[in-house]
């Protein structure tokens, strides 16, 4: 049995409050009005002001302001200017919380996949870890509901994040008539937005809730029925997953970028937490070990994460290609705009979350002696994590502030404070539950487990 | 490789009281044996069905392509489709030898061998499509980056058509010597039982002077591990630079970002569905039911539905992103697709390859040999038609609406494809009376752990342990 040390719940709460305070000062600080604005572009003239206006306009012609680009009065055009920096900049906060959210939630969902999916495929060698799994996997009920109040935060329009949800934009009247946003607004409305998001969030709640009750009772009764149940239940949560996955991925982040479509998105976003949920598996195995617990987790158990933190790293790096080379090599306006602005306005964590995300794990762990080492796996899994924020924040952030970017106090802070929530729910669901399952058929084989 | 300990709620993968030896007549025997009657049926319809398409080749060849159908619209139609179609069945061959490998499957061991022939014919049979759409097939080596001698030859490398030069035979070759690996110690095996001096000579050449001694085996599984690290990424990349022949266009229902993976999906898919065509026949006919078990059919077919709910999700996924683009065309490319003058065969692949798996969800299905198997058609009747639409629907109406026409094929596109079909089942039937069609070395490996009579003997023991 586990218990929740002092020690790493007061870190939870300092990462916590430490959160809060980042969380609070990127808010008091956001620009309230275009004055505001001025001032702080004043300050940055000297800096690069011709790329700014470069990449304002870059911003426009791929987000709502079509109209804009044509507003030929200079004053209007830089009283417009302001407006949508300010817009961008009051955003900023709004997105480091965003992307902190959706991040850990998806971690959390990553994790209950992958134990759903050993199930699914009766695996033999992961059992001893299921426990390590039901309990990280506790993080994505506050996860959900902390996302679906951001949601919500957006729908009433406390902020600019999804443009397609700015009133009148749909009108053809308006003079913010989005032609394209107009021809969505069947699948793409506030009511139905939301309420696509409660199904997905609460369907993904309720399997695992059911997931764990079976793997408790199991435990408790020894009657293999629960066994069967919770292989029933995974084949049907990766049914319901691989439809709400996709769906919630051009919800959630693709439609910030109203007018930009790609086929694959679904898939890569999945790519992105699963491996990220992988690595935190193997992150916390490590830590559990090195604190006297899971003795009979052996070295081949810890192989096969860091095996699994090498394949899926391939894997999504193979998604990140098709969709990017598909894009630029046909070169339609439409679409490769998405990637000319990141590459231009976001070209260091664009490329540098590729060295992150794969060239450092191939190099670190294609090695076999490699993936066996503690500390080669919490370096890379680092590189890892580190690497599908900034993929996430690759996504969300150029959709809602443009160029208007810098990772500062707000986004660590929002790191920060889901961090500490992660561990806080993540490991106090840990100390609920005997960390080694009982009665499950394949224990015995897991148990005995050697590469 | 594998803990030897098993779970004993794992089915056992070995049927029946069998020794190592026991294993070693049951695959020898096909091969040892004489062919009945029913092969050579088989075989002279194989055969029959070959000459046909080589007839149907020498006609292309000496006429020109114009004995196709395609026109000026449809410039690619069935040749293409059937290349892809082929390639694609070939992938289940490497899926069950490297990535089962890697996912330590053993119940791969009974249906590796076949598979990864079956990958080997298809591929052959892919390839011709290509290479006799060239119109002058003796020139098909201009494909290969040549030194200038020839004139200005220099190959295109930015196009995928030039990838997939490079790709499909790295991928045959790489099947290829996998293959024969596996294969070195089940042909000593024969070798060493051979009785006629010719049998003997001929056996010991294809096992390259397989030894046995350990030093032969440590290097047989280091080089297998090898193969299967550098077999897994073809699995995607194959597939996934065919689809770029068709994605890197600017052509709606072609270029859309999900094709690299859905196509590899849709490979597995068909490939699977293939194997499970031969294997169900050739279980019965070589007597090897108690090998490739109704537990190994099972789990094929739900490879298949996995594969084919992957395949769903992603036609569906095009087409409500083609909705929600806002694209005119794209939308109207699907539109046309399901509603258009080719409606029937959208229909067709929507029903074989999204419904029809959909079945193996009840148990009762999947373990019926002749459900299986008649899905195994249906999925591949599916598949093929999944090519045809994207490629000829996407085509016929193109931007340019004077220009909109049909495609129908002629005799001569027909006939080179099921001359192919001949072909390759020629190749199939020869492969299972010279080959061991099961890799025998590797099922002795998991007899002891995964064997019934084993299995059951462990148990029985274990009981009278405990009480």
């Amino acid at each position: 049995m586990y218990t929740f040390s002092n020690k790493l719940k007061t870190f939870s709460f300092v990462l916590i409050i430490l959160g809060v305070i980042g969380i609070a000062y990127g808010f008091l600080t956001a620009p309230k009005t275009v004055q505001d604005v001025e001032l702080i572009l004043s300050e940055q003239h000297h800096g690069g002001h011709g790329s700014h206006d470069e990449a304002h306009a870059t911003t426009d012609s791929h987000a709502v302001g079509d109209s804009h680009a044509e507003v030929a009065a200079h004053d209007e055009a830089h009283q417009k200017h302001l407006e949508h920096v300010l817009h961008q900049l009051q955003n900023k906060p709004w997105s480091a919380v965003y992307v902190a959210a959706i991040f850990f939630m998806f971690i959390a969902l990553g994790i209950f996949t992958f134990n759903q999916i050993q199930y699914a495929a009766s695996a033999g060698w992961s059992p001893v870890l299921f426990r390590v799994m039901e309990g990280l996997s506790a993080y994505l009920l506050p996860g959900s509901i902390i996302l679906f109040i951001l949601l919500v935060a957006s729908s009433l329009h406390l902020n600019h994040m999804f443009v397609w949800m700015a009133d009148g934009i749909t009108d053809p009247n308006s003079p913010k008539y989005d032609f394209i946003i107009a021809g969505k607004a069947a699948y793409l409305n506030i009511p139905f937005f939301l309420i696509r998001a409660v199904i997905f969030l609460a369907g993904w709640n309720i399997f695992r809730m059911l997931s764990r009750r079976n793997s408790i009772a199991l435990d408790e009764t020894g009657d293999l029925t629960y066994y069967k149940k919770n292989f029933k239940l995974a084949a049907m949560y990766l049914v319901f997953f691989i439809i709400t996955e996709s769906i919630m991925s051009w919800d959630w982040i693709m439609s910030i970028d109203a007018h930009w479509y790609s086929t694959l998105f679904g898939w890569y976003v999945f790519a992105s937490f699963f491996v990220s949920g992988i690595t935190v598996i193997a992150l916390a195995t490590i830590y559990l070990k090195s604190e006297g617990y899971l003795d009979f987790v052996n070295k081949s158990h810890i192989h096969d994460l860091a095996k699994f933190m090498f394949g899926i790293s391939i894997f999504w790096t193979y998604l990140w290609f098709s969709q990017f080379m598909l894009m630029w090599y046909a070169n339609i306006p439409e679409e490769v705009t998405y990637y000319i602005f990141r590459i231009k306005e976001y070209n260091l964590p664009f490329f540098g979350m590729l060295v992150l995300n794969f060239l450092l794990p191939v190099l670190l762990l294609i090695n076999t002696d490699f993936k066996r080492l503690s500390w080669i796996i919490v370096m890379t899994g680092t590189c890892i994590l580190v690497g599908h924020y900034l993929d996430f924040y690759n996504m969300i952030m150029p959709g809602t502030v443009g160029a208007s970017w810098y990772i500062g106090v707000t986004e660590i802070g929002a790191i920060l404070f889901f961090a500490g929530l992660f561990i806080y729910f993540g490991f106090r669901a840990l100390a609920k539950a005997p960390l080694l399952v009982k009665n499950n058929p394949m224990i015995e084989e897991s148990k005995h487990f050697h590469y | 490789m594998s803990s030897h300990y098993e779970a004993p709620i794992r089915k056992p993968l070995v049927l029946g009281d069998k020794s190592y030896h026991d294993v070693t007549v049951d695959v020898a025997r096909p091969v040892e044996g004489r062919a009945n009657k029913q092969w050579w049926i088989v075989f002279s319809i194989a055969l029959v069905a070959f000459l046909w398409g080589v007839g149907c080749v020498a006609y292309t060849v000496s006429t020109g392509i114009g004995t196709w159908g395609s026109n000026k619209t449809v410039g690619w139609a069935w040749d293409i489709t059937n290349f892809v179609w082929w390639v694609g069945i070939g992938h289940a061959g490497t899926l069950i030898s490297a990535v089962l490998l890697l996912f330590r499957q053993k119940w791969r061991m009974a249906i590796n061998r076949s598979a990864e022939a079956m990958t080997i014919f298809s591929v052959c049979q892919a390839g011709m499509f290509p290479v006799f759409h060239m119109g002058r097939p003796w020139l098909a080596f201009w494909v290969l980056p040549m030194p200038n001698q020839f004139g200005s030859l220099w190959v295109n490398f930015n196009s995928p058509l030039l990838w997939d030069v490079f790709a499909i035979s790295t991928y045959l070759s790489v099947s290829l010597v996998f293959w024969w690996t596996g294969l070195l110690p089940d042909f000593a095996m024969l070798r060493d039982r051979a009785i006629s001096p010719f049998t003997k000579r001929v056996y010991s050449i294809l096992s390259f002077g397989w030894s046995g001694r350990a030093k032969d085996w440590q290097r047989f599984e280091e080089v297998s591990l090898v193969l299967a690290g550098l077999a897994t990424p073809l699995v995607l990349s194959v597939h996934t630079i065919v689809s770029f022949d068709f994605a890197t266009s600017v052509i709606p229902g072609w270029h859309t970002t999900i094709l690299p993976p859905y196509f590899v999906a849709g490979a597995i898919f068909s490939g699977f569905a293939m194997v499970n065509t031969l294997l169900i026949i050739m279980r019965k006919v070589s007597g090897l039911e108690d090998y490739i078990t109704i537990q190994h059919i099972e789990l094929m077919n739900i490879i298949v539905m996995i594969t084919g709910s992957i395949v769903g999700v992603a036609y569906i996924t095009e087409l409500v992103i083609a909705w929600y683009s806002g694209v005119e065309y794209e939308q109207y490319a699907f539109l046309n697709r399901a509603t258009g003058p080719y409606w029937w065969s959208y229909w067709l692949m929507m029903t074989c390859n999204v419904i029809s798996p959909q079945v193996m969800w009840f148990k009762k299905i999947r373990t019926s040999i002749m459900a299986s198997f008649i899905i195994s058609l249906v999925v591949n009747v599916g598949m093929w038609f999944e090519r045809f639409v994207i490629i000829v629907t996407s085509l016929h109406r193109d931007y340019l609406p004077s220009s909109w026409t049909m495609f129908s094929p002629t005799f001569v596109d027909a006939g080179f494809y099921i001359g192919t079909i001949g072909f390759f089942f020629v190749l199939f039937l020869l492969y299972a009376r010279s080959f061991p069609v099961i890799a025998q070395a590797e099922v002795k490996t998991i007899l002891k752990s995964s064997g019934d009579n084993f299995k059951r003997a462990r148990e029985n023991g274990n009981h009278s342990h405990n009480h």
